[in-house]
């Protein structure tokens, strides 16, 4: 609140290593950075084996169809194609998968689901073999009339798009296509609605957008002398990929060994399964190395995509701008198959109200199973499209009582203490005013930039850049804000540890570390932050990290902004206990030679061991001598509970990350085109481990935000529900020069709970980036669109 | 699929008069695509990169002479002055590596409603040379968009070099798309001043199966223009002059409905460029006309 006097929080103190060069709290420089720029990063697409065979899937051409009959002869009798593998070629009972429900098939067995569906695999020579083989399997569909939205999902006669589930939310969902529903109930809403002298009610949509990772799925599987196979995959999780490829290879989990290689990006996309299990398949019945590797136009099939979003809510307030209540109802289209639909409902309803103090809420969410394309994890995860709702609602309620936007957020603005719509009070800084005064208090770009001294206009700083459709005719600026809430880690009660091994040894003559975990590195950086935590509590130089792979346990997940907290925090808890065992090893050689031994707090630093006074008592080489000290533990952060199904009470998050922005846009009011000027963020991190990485992730998540502002939808025909635009050609990401400029303000304020007091960084720039450009859009045009991605027909009453 | 590379532009010609059915390739920027996603297979690919003729131009007195496989980045950078209308669409291609290696032979040939050089092409009154083993003729840019990605090139035929007058006065191109670089365009509008001639000439992308002209747009304005004297006396459009021939831009659309866009959508934004082009063509027009008479 504005005036406020309490302090917002404190930074970390950190005493252990942290005089040691490289270590947390420095911006060291990504091992991979220049090899991706420069175009020599080795991605998973680029393995190579030798002997090896190329795999093809053959996908559906229609959304929703009984399969009739398959016929692989043609096929099979192609020179050079080596296996063509149905449903009835599963050597298994167990042929479906999935994350949370296993109700996804590994080849459609008599139905298909959803356009792109795979049905057959093919191993072939070559990859144009492989294809043409595919092309040559003839699949007999008879078509069904396809579940595209709400009405259709839930009609009394509609189809079952799964018939007989027995999954642990079938019980409690008012009808088998719905996958989950998670209520929020708290206070009571009809009675605040009374209080209320405005209400405000909007209906929001929300478009189907896709992660546009680099590097589409890819992976190599090696059939191996005992049986077993190796699979080399670009992943997000090798765990949870292995826990579901495993029984239906019917192989146990030590046969089936993993090993991440080169990764673009995942933002949720590489969550789910795509080709491992049809490389695997291929490999162990072949006996021959199989190859995967999908193009653009497969991998927009291959992927599970951003839920896309119908949202009705209704706030109130009272004359002096304090929030009264809130009703809302989200409804998420989860596609064909589960995927992480339910967690998706449970976040969406869970932060549903959004960083703001409200007594009386009825949140309802849902996620539906229809023909569409599957929906699961995407960066935001639920949170962003309830962000975009509910601060479009701030706009509308802040002028309904005639407030500045800004002041009226800070005046409702959560803090330490404050109770979610679920009950659970915010245990650590919540500095949602603070973020908000921060941006707005940000210097203006300044107005008209295209206007050079003298010259024509500058077209590239105009809506349609180069392509010179404006001289600034037509532009009018705009400026939004907006503030959004995204828990951290896995939630409802889930066990989300991490596993990490750590060994010390002397190499060379230096002591060196060796850091050893599962984690999938997607961009997130937790390469750079393994080796800095390693030095700052071992207090040494040389820090090797080893190459992700099961030959360790898991270590969660990539995704819920989560591993810098928890893989973090094992590598820490594996390190601390390294140097346990390190010092007692020192107080055992050398403990009788100095009394400092016994009575001191010690400390690793510079290679050496000291005392907090900083007496030098031994060199970690003599120390260590010819031992190694290993330990492999795994770490969880504290646990969380389910929310309840009827009033979604409960301790279900771990931890919240918090981001503003304010957006500053140039709109071409006649022809609908808009240009995003400048996207400034603040948000708190608790603890910058890396601070080049934090800026970076906020700059990325800033501008996938603008992406779904602006741009990206994947569209899908609602009278086929098959998808129109599965290409870069007409699936439009943002380009340098739609890139606006992103002066990032971070604050630190530690969370007691967590690992060096940090927060997750990485979804929450991705929240409020969205709704900040549609405001400044409104701002500019004085429409009300509350359909997000915005398209030039929305802006021109052309649609 | 077999792979022909002629040394020589007659080598060139009897390949194609051999094989008509081959696809001539240049930069590849269209055709690898297509191949590349397993769209298209043809029988014989014709590769044009060792014939450097197609790599370079002529400026002639009045024209030029621009090979068909002359990169984008070679017209935005060297003749700019020459072929404004070319060079300002040239800017919207793709990316820069795109650009680099396309050309407008490759627009002609593949004759996509979307091509970004047909509304400059179409302004400026191109004329395409193309040739055979049977000789060579010029085709009119009128007549050279037949169809949704066809055109009038005999089997036999290749195209050499692209005719382009130099610009005699002001020129202006414009193309939506809904990113602000990289992107097809939705539709686009090129617009040329002929004041030799004294007559305006127009282009529109994407806004119906072929490139076309809004003749009907032209016409009026051509009368409008003359007979308020205009040419001479360089005085401003009146906006309802601007409008009626926007509003007759835009109903030379024959667009559709798509991904990229509604039908609804493309004719307005036409219109919207055909007004704005016009105002900075004739506003650059008019601050020559009026530097003229200052000088004089």
């Amino acid at each position: 609140m504005p005036g406020r006097s309490a302090p917002l929080g404190t930074p970390t103190k950190v005493t252990q290593g942290s005089k040691t060069k490289g270590g947390i709290g420095e911006s060291t420089l990504r091992p991979d950075g220049t090899l991706k720029v420069t175009g020599e990063f080795a991605y998973s697409s680029d393995m190579w084996h030798e002997d090896m065979l190329w795999g093809q899937i053959l996908r559906s051409t229609t959304a929703h169809a009984e399969i009739v009959s398959i016929d692989t002869a043609e096929a099979l009798a192609l020179p050079g194609v080596y296996a063509v593998m149905t449903y009835d070629d599963l050597p298994t009972d167990v042929r479906n998968y999935g994350l949370e429900i296993q109700d996804t098939p590994v080849l459609a067995h008599g139905r298909v689901r959803h356009h792109g569906e795979p049905v057959a695999i093919v191993a072939a020579d070559h990859p144009e073999t492989a294809r043409r083989a595919a092309a040559k399997i003839k699949v007999e569909y008879r078509d069904l009339p396809v579940i595209t939205d709400e009405a259709s999902a839930t009609a009394p006669d509609a189809i079952l798009i799964h018939d007989n589930r027995t999954d642990r939310h079938s019980g409690h969902v008012d009808h088998p296509n719905i996958v989950h529903r998670q209520p929020i109930v708290r206070g009571n809403v009809e009675a605040a609605r009374e209080r209320a002298d405005f209400v405000v009610t909007g209906e929001y949509t929300f478009g189907m957008q896709d992660q546009a990772f680099l590097g589409p799925e890819s992976g190599l599987a090696v059939p191996a002398e005992d049986g077993g196979v190796d699979l080399y995959i670009a992943t997000q999780w090798l765990h949870s990929d292995l826990r579901q490829i495993a029984p239906v290879l019917g192989l146990p989990e030590d046969k089936v060994r993993m090993t991440m290689s080169g990764v673009g990006g995942a933002f949720g996309g590489r969550e789910d399964l795509s080709m491992q299990i049809h490389a695997c398949l291929l490999a162990l019945r072949t006996g021959k190395p199989v190859k995967i590797v999908y193009n653009r136009f497969e991998s927009f099939f291959g992927h599970v995509h951003r839920h896309p979003a119908k949202l009705t809510y209704e706030h109130g307030a009272t004359k002096d701008g304090k929030l009264t209540h809130l009703k809302a109802r989200i409804v998420l289209d989860g596609g064909a198959y589960a995927s992480t639909s339910a967690a998706v409902v449970g976040n969406a309803a869970s932060l549903g109200a959004g960083p703001y103090a409200i007594d009386d809420v009825d949140i309802d969410c849902v996620a539906l199973y229809t023909n569409n394309p599957p929906c699961g994890a995407m960066r935001g995860f639920g949170a962003v499209q309830a962000c975009f709702a509910y601060e479009a609602q701030m706009d509308k309620l802040a002028d309904a009582v005639g407030m500045d936007r800004v002041e009226f957020r800070r005046l409702n603005a959560m803090e330490q203490g404050t109770l979610l719509p679920t009950g659970q009070a915010v245990d650590s800084p919540a500095p949602v005013a603070e973020l908000l005064r921060r941006v707005k208090a940000m210097p203006l770009p300044p107005e008209r930039q295209w206007l050079t001294a003298g010259e024509a206009a500058d077209v590239r700083q105009l809506p349609g850049g180069l392509s010179n459709t404006t001289h600034g005719e037509g532009v009018v600026r705009g400026i939004g804000y907006a503030v959004g809430i995204k828990n951290v880690g896995f939630s409802e009660g889930f066990d989300d540890y991490s596993t990490a091994r750590v060994r010390m040894e002397v190499v060379g003559g230096e002591p060196v570390a060796t850091v050893h975990t599962a984690m999938a590195e997607v961009g997130q950086g937790g390469v750079t932050v393994h080796a800095q935590i390693a030095r700052t509590e071992l207090g040494v130089a040389q820090v090797t990290i080893q190459p992700a792979d099961t030959q360790v346990g898991s270590a969660g997940s990539t995704s819920a902004s989560r591993q810098t907290y928890v893989t973090g925090g094992a590598v820490k808890n594996s390190c601390e206990l390294v140097r346990e065992k390190v010092l007692e090893l020192g107080r055992r050689k050398f403990g009788s030679y100095h009394p400092a031994w016994a009575t001191a707090e010690l400390l690793l630093e510079g290679g050496k061991v000291v005392t907090d006074a900083g007496e030098v008592l031994a060199d970690l080489v003599d120390v260590l001598g010819d031992e190694s000290v290993e330990v492999e533990a795994e770490w969880r952060h504290r646990p969380t509970e389910p929310f309840d199904l009827r009033t979604g009470q409960g301790f279900g998050h771990v931890q919240y990350s918090f981001a503003a922005h304010r957006a500053v846009v140039e709109v071409d009011t006649e022809l609908g085109l808009v240009k995003v000027i400048e996207l400034a963020c603040a948000q708190d991190v608790g603890k910058a481990l890396n601070p080049l990485s934090i800026v970076g992730q906020i700059q990325g998540g800033t501008t996938q935000g603008l992406g779904i502002a602006v741009m990206e939808e994947i569209v899908v025909d609602p009278k086929t529900a098959k998808v129109r635009n599965p290409s870069f050609t007409d699936y439009l990401i943002p380009t340098i020069l739609d890139t606006p400029t992103i002066p990032v303000d971070v604050l630190e304020l530690a969370d007691d709970h967590a690992p060096y007091g940090l927060r997750g960084v990485g979804e929450a720039p991705t929240l409020s980036s969205t709704p900040a450009v549609l405001a400044a859009i409104r701002n500019a045009t004085g429409l009300e669109l509350a359909k997000t991605p915005v398209r030039p027909e929305h802006l021109t009453g052309t649609g | 699929m077999d792979f022909l590379r002629p040394a020589s532009w007659e080598e060139a010609l009897a390949a194609k008069a051999e094989h008509p059915t081959a696809v001539p390739i240049a930069g590849g920027t269209d055709v690898m695509v297509e191949i590349n996603f397993d769209h298209r297979r043809p029988e014989y690919l014709l590769d044009l990169t060792r014939i450097g003729d197609l790599y370079e131009w002529e400026t002639g007195e009045r024209s030029v002479r621009l090979g068909a496989s002359v990169p984008y980045t070679r017209i935005m950078e060297d003749l700019r002055g020459e072929l404004p209308g070319l060079a300002l669409a040239s800017h919207t291609v793709a990316s820069p590596q795109i650009r680099n290696r396309g050309g407008v032979g490759g627009n002609l040939g593949t004759a996509s409603p979307a091509g970004d050089a047909h509304p400059a092409l179409l302004a400026a009154g191109a004329q395409v040379e193309a040739e055979s083993v049977r000789g060579t003729r010029l085709i009119p840019i009128d007549d050279f968009y037949t169809g949704v990605k066809r055109n009038a090139l005999a089997p036999d035929e290749l195209i050499r070099a692209v005719h382009i007058d130099r610009a005699d006065g002001p020129q202006q191109y414009s193309k939506v798309g809904t990113r602000n670089a990289m992107v097809i365009a939705v539709c686009a509008f090129g617009l040329a001043l002929h004041p030799e001639s004294r007559t305006v000439r127009t282009g529109i992308g994407s806004a119906a199966p072929t490139p076309v002209r809004a003749k009907a747009a032209e016409e009026f304005l051509n009368a409008a223009l003359e007979e308020g004297g205009f040419w001479d006396n360089g005085k401003i459009i009146t906006p309802s002059v601007a409008k009626q021939f926007a509003d007759l831009c835009a109903g030379a659309c024959n667009p559709i409905d798509d991904v990229r866009g509604t039908a609804s959508y493309r004719r307005h934004a036409v219109g919207v460029m055909a007004r704005r082009t016009l105002t900075w063509t004739w506003e650059s027009y008019r601050g020559t006309a009026t530097r003229t008479e200052g000088v004089a």
